[in-house]
């Protein structure tokens, strides 16, 4: 069952960072008790570790360790650390000093005295550390799915993804057993006597050597055969009806694959660490980190040309709008929406400005000063959070307000299409930036049959979008804008080169089967 | 025995010791007595190396303490402390047994040897072996802590305020078997105490501290009736001398008694003949200590 699989790669991740962590720090914790000048610097340390973002933490990890079980046992450990070395410190430093003093006194050397009396003594300390780390990991190794460590976060991040809840629920309620069990577990060892605790760490520590022994063996079997290209893609493609499966039918062929975070995705296949991912056709991350689309050569992905929408009552109330936007028709190609996609992302440069800067490269705006035009009547447009949304409607406030009387109010970043259309229909906004592809396939009601027979060709797909979004909510397309965002096979340039791949198809050199 | 020679200690800026020469006779208690920050603490550690002299030089049975080793030398040395620092997580049997288990004592003998201290202590195994420290009452833990000092046959015992925070009662009962102990094994004990009425009602010699410096080593008679220098009687008058004083005096008193006197509760006449004997020049005190002495009495 997938659950059981998840599970047990759950307490796989969460049982070895752990033990390494107790290996390592309790001894911190018994040096930094010991050695007081290092105390401070190091509880600093690892209270530093413990204040960075866990998914920040997986990014930082990236460049060095790469993806998959390793780097997410890494951070784990580093997660798992403070609480032991802390409690640890606490333990040993807490031992009364009449205490320590009589076993001085008693002529105990300074190991026999930290064996005998200040461990045993600090132990429970030690275990309560033991027990906030394992509860901390259980939750925290949720994450370690983002970067394809598998886990029973690859249920909560799918669910998210996918807008599944059971999905999620099916992620999330073994983990938050899990937890309460391993609290459960520890706290009765925590109880019980010290033999208990003896015995009980040397199985858990014995036992975690072997495995590590074993996997490696595995793991270093493992990479000197394959040679395989490996593909990382977001759990919403992965398991979207038009996404990886569909893709792997429509080409005829299968790649191995990982499933990853879409913001770790792009870093993961800078670095080597994969070596196809997919993306979005207008990404600035596709110029930033030098990467090359892969020709959709048998147009497996539906067209996602973007082009104002607005409500229909808006464009007879104001028909210069429509007049003024067409200016814009077909005048953005995919290089250009990605070259501004790229000024904001990597630039940090204002969406404002980069749309600005077009206009006037482009002369469909001027740099004359016209004379101040008295504004009568507003027009309000919204946009979808992401950079290329922010583009365009900034893009459609200069034209218009260049080019008619109206006033234009932006309302930015609407979380998804959902809350857009909802906008729309109540009349908060007028007119937003969309995707043909997301009007066919998210918005419209359509039947499947109809869908696949227009799905490869862009000029129906816009005539039949447009018909139908006047019919089913009273929206009207405008011109399509030239570009089209849909989804990218993407691969470093280079490898893509030395490998000579380009498009889709060549990819089915490297089927798995 | 211990033989403290020239010896000099100072804490960061602070001179703590300076020219102590101190002999401390095999069998004998001798009780370190002086205010708090007077050195005696610090005096009592460089025994079994817990403090190191910055000059001068310690020697044990004639034999210098930096030539010895020192984990060794602990283990023939007793240490019993205020705080007892009983280990919480061994049973009473096991914080007796641990130092005959460091010295590899087969468990047999462990056994007997655990046994007969607790018992020479008025701690049944039977009823105390198995209890932790937890468990309990302050003058059991004492009595704990002196049998574990005791348990491996030392031939020197250091205690540094061992009574001092026992409750009246347990404290004088405990003093007096210490005593008695200490004078069977023929056990060189050094004892620190701010306490006079302890010191002067247990050592066989009181060597008093101030500031660092030895002002006078006598017995208590000594230290009372002839005190060497002004600080000594600043100490000889202070108010927690006085009592201390009438104990010693009464102990003093009591066997020059005319017997008939004691049967026939006429003390008064006879503690006069006694005191003009004796020359004192305490004589106001030592007969209002009795005074008092006899009020208890009647």
């Amino acid at each position: 069952m997938e659950v059981f699989k998840q599970l047990i790669e759950h307490i796989e991740l969460t049982l070895v960072s752990l033990c390494i962590a107790i290996l390592l720090g309790v001894a911190i914790g018994i040096l930094i008790a010991v050695n007081k000048r290092s105390t401070k610097t190091v509880l600093t340390l690892v209270n530093t570790i413990q204040t960075i973002p866990s998914l920040a933490l997986l990014g930082f990890l990236l460049p060095f360790l790469g993806i998959g079980v390793v780097p997410a046992i890494m951070a784990l450990f580093l997660y798992a650390l403070l609480p032991i070395v802390r409690n640890t410190y606490t333990g040993i430093s807490e031992v009364d000093a009449s205490v320590k003093e009589s076993a001085i006194a008693m002529g105990m050397t300074r190991s026999q005295i930290l064996f005998k009396v200040e461990l045993p003594l600090a132990l429970p300390y030690v275990m309560a550390g033991i027990r906030t780390a394992s509860v901390i990991n259980v939750g925290v190794a949720t994450l370690s799915a983002f970067i394809a460590a598998g886990g029973l976060g690859k249920f909560i991040l799918q669910g998210i993804q996918l807008n599944n809840t059971n999905m999620i629920l099916a992620g999330a309620i073994p983990a938050s057993l899990l937890a309460l069990f391993f609290d459960a577990i520890l706290g009765k060892i925590q109880s019980s006597s010290t033999k208990v605790i003896r015995w009980f760490s040397i199985i858990l520590l014995g036992g975690t050597f072997i495995y590590l022994l074993i996997s490696g063996v595995q793991n270093f079997n493992k990479s000197t055969i394959e040679k395989d290209l490996i593909g990382g893609f977001p759990s919403e493609f992965v398991y979207r009806e038009d996404g990886l499966k569909g893709l792997f039918k429509a080409y005829d062929f299968e790649i191995k694959y990982v499933e990853m975070e879409i913001g770790l995705m792009y870093q993961a296949l800078a670095n080597g660490e994969v070596d196809v991912v997919s993306g979005f056709s207008t990404d600035g991350r596709i110029k930033a980190y030098n990467l090359r689309t892969l020709e959709d050569n048998r147009n497996y992905f539906p067209p996602y040309e973007a082009a104002p929408v607005a409500r229909q009552l808006i464009i007879k109330k104001y028909p210069e709008i429509k007049e003024s936007l067409a200016r814009l028709e077909d005048r953005i190609t995919n290089d250009e929406m990605t070259e501004m996609n790229f000024k904001v992302d990597e630039r940090k440069m204002q969406p404002e400005e980069v749309a600005l800067d077009f206009l006037l490269a482009k002369g469909i705006l001027s740099t004359e000063r016209e004379a101040p035009v008295k504004r009568s009547g507003i027009i309000k447009i919204g946009s979808k959070a992401f950079t290329e949304n922010y583009i365009l409607a900034h893009l459609f406030k200069f034209v218009i307000e260049a080019h008619t009387n109206l006033k234009v109010e932006l309302k930015l970043g609407f979380g998804g299409t959902k809350l857009l259309m909802d906008a729309m229909k109540n009349d908060e906004i007028d007119l937003y930036p969309e995707y043909t592809g997301t009007a066919l396939l998210l918005l419209l009601e359509t039947n499947t049959q109809e869908r696949e027979s227009i799905m490869s060709n862009p000029e129906k797909v816009y005539g039949f979008v447009k018909r139908e979004s006047l019919k089913q909510f009273e929206f009207e397309w405008l011109s399509t804008l030239g570009f089209n965002n849909t989804f990218a096979i993407l691969m470093r340039s280079e490898q893509a080169a030395k490998l000579n791949l380009q498009n889709v198809e060549d990819l089915a050199k490297y089927s798995l089967q | 025995m211990i033989n403290f020679q020239n010896i000099e200690k100072s804490f960061g800026e602070q001179l703590v010791l300076k020219s102590i020469n101190l002999e401390i006779k095999k069998g004998e208690l001798m009780v370190l007595l002086g205010a708090s920050g007077s050195g005696k603490t610090t005096m009592l550690r460089m025994i079994n190396g817990l403090e190191n002299p910055d000059f001068g030089s310690i020697q044990i049975a004639n034999k210098r303490l930096e030539n010895r080793p020192l984990l060794e030398l602990r283990k023939e040395i007793g240490y019993v402390i205020q705080k007892v620092g009983l280990f919480p997580h061994y049973s009473v049997y096991d914080n007796v047994a641990t130092i005959l288990r460091l010295k590899n004592e087969k468990e047999q003998v462990v056994k007997e040897k655990v046994e007969k201290w607790l018992d020479k202590i008025g701690l049944r195994v039977s009823v105390y072996g198995r209890k932790f420290p937890a468990e309990l009452s302050g003058g059991e833990a004492q009595r704990i802590g002196l049998a574990r000092a005791l348990v491996a046959k030392p031939k020197i015992i250091l205690l540094d305020e061992p009574f001092s925070a026992l409750d009246p009662i347990s404290r004088l009962k405990i003093r007096n078997e210490f005593r008695e102990i200490q004078k069977e094994e023929k056990l060189t004990a050094v004892m620190v105490t701010h306490d006079v009425l302890e010191a002067v009602s247990m050592a066989d010699r009181i060597c008093l501290l101030a500031h660092g410096e030895i002002q006078q080593v006598g017995t208590p008679q000594e230290i009372i009736y002839k005190p060497k220098n002004q600080s000594v009687k600043e100490f000889v008058k202070g108010d927690q001398f006085q009592a201390a004083l009438a104990s010693v005096s009464l102990r003093e008193i009591i066997p020059f008694l005319k017997a008939d006197a004691l049967e026939n509760q006429d003390l008064d006449s006879s503690v006069l003949d006694y005191l003009q004997e004796a020359d004192s020049t305490y004589h106001a005190i030592v007969l209002n200590a009795f005074y008092k002495w006899k009020e208890e009495l009647l």
